[in-house]
């Protein structure tokens, strides 16, 4: 019972905490760029005006159009329900399978890239072709990087890697954590659509990549997608977070180690967001013919974290 | 990347302080404080494309108020239209609005977009902005400055 009230209280945790967890990226960006910034809260007034305003599907469009905002959002919140935020033993734990999560987390993206599709505009068609071309390049990634994880604890589950970090401090310096972790860094830069990859601030439609799939969106179809975006980017931050240092998720039942682990998640993300914030700042975006190699690069290593633990076990 | 730091911290903010908020315009009801903006150019010089740009940059910084530029009529709010509507951006500028989901609001922006300006009666002008599409605001000004632009766009957030 206390199992089922921690997931639910995970799902609560990340879709509303991470409008603010934007929110704070495009504030501490503003800072930076020496403008005052719209406060951390703006995110949730665009959704909550989104969600006001008038449902528009455009002419043409099918039932895939209309059906990938909300499977993009329910497999977000699956993920975000299955994945050991706060406690290493919840209920769902048999599903937080590394290759369910990213396979759930790529059906999303996948859902987004039709729609794009769908559309029958140029840009949408162009978005999603280049949306393609990256997922294809970095589900290896997180595979792989997650995978070199796991071969040390013998299991694919994310709770018992997080389980086994937890009882051996040591692991988390170890080669193939560090390798694994820079390359799932990466992979989720390229995956969220984070400049050097994608700028999620641009306004030109011939270097958008995320944003040209969903040009067509309006109204609360588009609040949908830009909450479950941000619900995803607040996934991939968490799940980098707590394979790479899961302290202070909760591993006994109770409120006050939930609640310990809440303030841990939140603060652990919370670091990681703003440091790809700053990051970004002193960043320009890569060609998109450039992308490829970084991928590649960031491929390697994962696949030298597999080497690695397979050698140094 | 320790040069950027360093100019980074010389230039501190240069956001001006914000002047007291304007009276809230009737066209702010149902926006929450949050305004998606698309600008459409319907054949202007480009002069109150460059006042836009102020508006929305680092000084003037329309968008501590809870404005935004986008790159999609459907995501938006608002249109802020400038110049004398050309007859090849008549339809254009009609679906435009079309596709912009309600509750919508509509601003002229420049002498051009309110009354032709300089161009009323020449042979490509199709009209003023609001001979094409309903309007709510206007902003005067050949070209508006950036105050008055990022004045009607706090109407519209009402912040």
């Amino acid at each position: 019972m206390t199992g089922v009230l921690v997931a639910a209280l995970q799902v609560v945790v990340v879709a509303g905490g991470s409008p603010l967890l934007v929110g704070a990226m495009r504030q501490v960006r503003a800072r930076l760029e020496g403008r005052a910034g719209p406060g951390v809260a703006q995110p949730w007034r665009d959704l909550r005006k989104l969600l006001r305003k008038e449902p528009l599907t455009p002419r043409g469009t099918t039932e895939v159009f209309r059906l990938a905002p909300v499977l993009l959002m329910a497999t977000t919140l699956v993920v975000a329900a299955v994945v050991p935020f706060l406690t290493n033993a919840t209920p769902l734990g048999p599903v937080a399978d590394l290759f369910a999560v990213v396979a759930l987390l790529s059906l999303g993206a996948v859902a987004l890239a039709l729609a794009g599709i769908d559309t029958g505009t140029a840009f949408g068609g162009m978005g999603a072709s280049r949306e393609v071309t990256i997922i294809a390049l970095v589900e290896p990634t997180l595979l792989v990087a997650i995978f070199a994880l796991s071969v040390r604890v013998g299991s694919t589950n994310l709770g018992d890697i997080v389980t086994s970090t937890l009882h051996d401090p040591a692991l988390v310096i170890s080669p193939v954590s560090l390798l694994a972790a820079l390359a799932f860094a990466v992979a989720i830069i390229a995956e969220t659509g984070r400049l050097p990859v994608d700028n999620p601030a641009t306004h030109l439609e011939l270097t958008m990549v995320h944003e040209a799939m969903v040009l067509e969106y309006a109204g609360p179809d588009l609040a949908l997608v830009e909450w479950a975006s941000a619900m995803r980017l607040a996934v991939f931050l968490g799940l980098l977070a707590n394979l790479f240092a899961p302290w202070g998720i909760a591993s006994l039942a109770g409120p006050l180690p939930v609640a310990v682990a809440v303030a841990a998640l939140a603060g652990k993300v919370a670091v990681l967001g703003l440091a790809l914030a700053v990051g970004e700042v002193f960043m320009a975006k890569l060609r998109l013919f450039r992308v490829p190699e970084l991928l590649a690069g960031s491929f390697l290593l994962a696949l030298l974290a597999v080497a690695a633990s397979y050698f140094l076990a | 990347m320790l040069g950027l730091i360093g100019r980074i911290r010389r230039l501190g903010r240069v956001a001006e302080p914000a002047p007291p908020p304007p009276e809230r315009s009737p066209a702010a009801v149902g926006l929450g404080g949050s305004v998606q903006v698309r600008h459409v150019d319907a054949g202007s010089c480009n002069g109150c494309e460059i006042e836009i740009g102020q508006a929305f940059g680092p000084v003037y910084d329309a968008e501590r108020y809870g404005a935004r530029l986008v790159a999609s009529p459907r995501h938006a709010d608002a249109l802020l239209v400038t110049g004398p509507v050309t007859r090849n951006m008549a339809e254009p500028l009609r679906r435009t609005y079309e596709a912009v989901p309600e509750p919508r609001r509509v601003v002229a922006v420049g002498d051009c977009a309110r009354n032709c300006g300089v161009f009323a009666g020449a042979y490509g002008v199709a009209g003023a902005v609001a001979d094409v599409v309903p309007v709510d605001v206007q902003v005067p000004g050949c070209p508006p400055a950036p105050e008055a632009i990022v004045a009607v766009v706090r109407g519209l957030t009402g912040r």
